[in-house]
């Protein structure tokens, strides 16, 4: 079966497009999780294939159904964490045999094609739709949310996986030559990380509303300890260590203001997601988390960068979109868990939604109050990518399972959990859900 | 030192006027609008067949920056830390470029102050724009 990239129709990127059209019809009720890694040990049974073959099988387990019957599938066929298979290095011969291959040999070793998923699950039989929502989990999530209300599956898992290699993030390939081509060259003379857009955007934002990097502290404490209650997390399962104010404040810069701690993790991890219509959820074994609606921001910078004032723009933009396809209000929120993967512009989509009121320019001192799990106003419960490492899911997951009233230690009691927003991973340019206790 | 360029077809008309000692942006002349970086379509109306090259006055401020502690790029690491600070363009101040300020000392970079445009030689000879502050903030 082939599976083709989602047409731009499925994502809702406009404003005045009214309630979404499957609001509460479709719902989550099965969540799978691999182990954690920090980099490829080499060996098959933890490849970026088989540990998403592991988190498949778990969110089928989990969800109670029977394989045969799941009818869809979606994924993000890039599973990159900025880690590349060096070009022209053969594919071990342990992996070969290992997974049956598609015809390009480094599905399952470097990237991920939805054939590849069905050759080496064949309890998958009844798999009529494929496609690739390319970007990161949020997107698959909009792909399969959308596909499950438009018809085109009535059960249907999401996946999304990452693998990481031995060696410095970033620093190979075109860093590591003499020469740029023209057009890269416009961009990456100037030797920026990948922080650099946001390091300028929080220099903006501090400089406009009078903040100071330290404030961020409490927002990194919070999402550490978070991520420490999270089983699945890199963090609670290969380094239990917390982040102190000292710590964030004595940090290496990378590009001032964004020091190390504000840049996250690159590890390996896939987790899955079953999906199904409101009315099948009903005979799943987990309690069903509702998709109100979602949301996409394709907006780009006029120039090089993006500015505070075109982040800011296009935040509220999102939020007016979110809010109107699934027919809440920011009031309606009971906790948030948008994307941390840098922190330094979590403000940025926590004040476009208006969280807990907040106006551009607030969140840094609303992140000097209680924020905590135990409290009225949880920023970020999962820990986000600083709590738990790189994968841009543990936001999803943790609004599921919340949902559910099953995210453990983690499980927020100073609210009651009934509606969350997840998404990212930009400010400006991502995907963005409205997850609910009930169908609405 | 900055790394070398190998210009391609659509970016070709920049780096030949930097080799010339001129600013050039791409503009639309079916909406009149600036955009940069280049390319094959305008960022506004999106036409295809309006796209030009304006020669600029070489002249902006600075609007924003950052200093850089760990660059991912070899030749650059060498001379860490560097400031990279976005400059605005006269003619559009909503057109950036970035620039390491050559001759301004890391991290005092004087927000909103005037700069000119120079040209510098990368690794492999292409000369590449960059800016130097001629005046105090604006």
């Amino acid at each position: 079966m082939k599976a083709h990239r989602a047409p731009a129709a499925m994502f809702r990127a406009n404003e005045g497009m009214g309630l979404w059209e499957h609001r509460g019809k479709v719902a989550a009720v099965g969540i799978g999780h691999s182990p954690t890694a920090r980099r490829w040990d080499g060996q098959p049974e933890t490849s970026v294939g088989a540990i998403s073959l592991l988190a498949l099988r778990r969110a089928i387990e989990d969800a109670g159904v029977d394989p045969a019957a799941i009818d869809g599938l979606v994924l993000d066929p890039t599973t990159t964490t900025g880690a590349h298979w060096p070009k022209g290095r053969p594919v071990p011969a342990e992996m070969l045999d290992a997974f049956a291959a598609t015809d390009d040999p480094l599905d399952g070793l470097a990237q991920l094609s939805a054939p590849w998923v069905l050759k080496n699950m064949p309890e998958l039989s009844g798999v009529k739709f494929a496609m690739h929502g390319d970007g990161c989990m949020t997107r698959a999530i909009c792909v399969a949310a959308q596909a499950v209300g438009d018809g085109l599956a009535h059960t249907c898992l999401v996946l999304k996986a990452w693998h990481n290699y031995a060696g410095r993030y970033g620093q190979g390939g075109a860093s590591a030559g003499d020469a740029l081509p023209g057009n890269v060259a416009i961009h990456a003379l100037w030797g920026t990380p990948v922080c650099y857009g946001t390091a300028l955007q929080f220099a903006e934002y501090c400089r406009k509303y009078g903040k100071r990097h330290e404030m961020m502290a409490p927002f990194m404490e919070n999402s550490r300890r978070n991520g420490l209650l999270f089983p699945e997390g890199y963090w609670a399962q290969h380094r239990p260590e917390d982040i102190t104010a000292e710590d964030y404040n004595t940090a290496r810069w990378i590009a001032k203001p964004a020091n190390l701690l504000d840049n996250d993790l690159p590890i390996m991890a896939a987790a899955a997601y079953l999906f199904t219509t409101a009315d099948r959820a009903q005979h799943m074994r987990q309690k069903p988390v509702y998709i109100l609606g979602h949301a996409s921001s394709r907006t780009r910078a006029r120039s090089m960068t993006a500015t505070l004032d075109e982040v800011e723009a296009d935040t509220a933009r999102t939020a007016r979109k979110l809010y109107e396809g699934a027919g809440i209000s920011a009031a309606d929120v009971s906790f948030e868990n948008m994307y941390d993967g840098f922190t330094l512009f979590h403000q940025f989509h926590i004040e476009g939604l208006g969280y807990r009121g907040l106006k551009f320019g607030e969140a840094l001192d609303f992140y000097q109050t209680d924020i905590s799990i135990a409290g009225p106003n949880p920023v970020q419960p999962s820990g986000g990518n600083i709590g738990c490492g790189r994968t841009r899911f543990w936001m999803h997951t943790d609004c599921i399972q919340q949902l559910q009233g099953r995210a453990g230690r983690r499980q927020v009691t100073g609210v009651k959990p009934e509606v969350a927003v997840s998404g990212g991973p930009m400010p400006m340019g991502g995907d963005f859900m409205v997850w609910s206790a009930t169908p609405g | 030192m900055k790394q070398g360029v190998a210009p391609d077809d659509l970016t070709r008309p920049f780096w030949e006027a930097a080799n010339a000692g001129r600013l050039v942006i791409q503009r639309c002349a079916a909406c009149d609008r600036l955009q940069h970086p280049p390319s094959r379509r305008c960022g506004e109306c999106r036409a295809d067949t309006a796209l030009e090259w304006q020669q600029m006055s070489g002249r902006g401020v600075i609007q924003n920056y950052a200093v850089v502690h760990d660059s991912p790029v070899r030749l650059l690491q060498a001379d860490q830390p560097f400031n990279v600070a976005v400059i605005a363009l006269e003619e559009d101040n909503d057109i950036q470029l970035y620039s390491h300020l050559p001759g301004t000392p890391v991290d005092e970079v004087p927000l909103g102050a005037a700069v000119e445009v120079i040209f510098e030689a990368t690794a492999n000879g292409q000369r590449v724009p960059e800016w130097r502050v001629v005046g105090a903030e604006a």
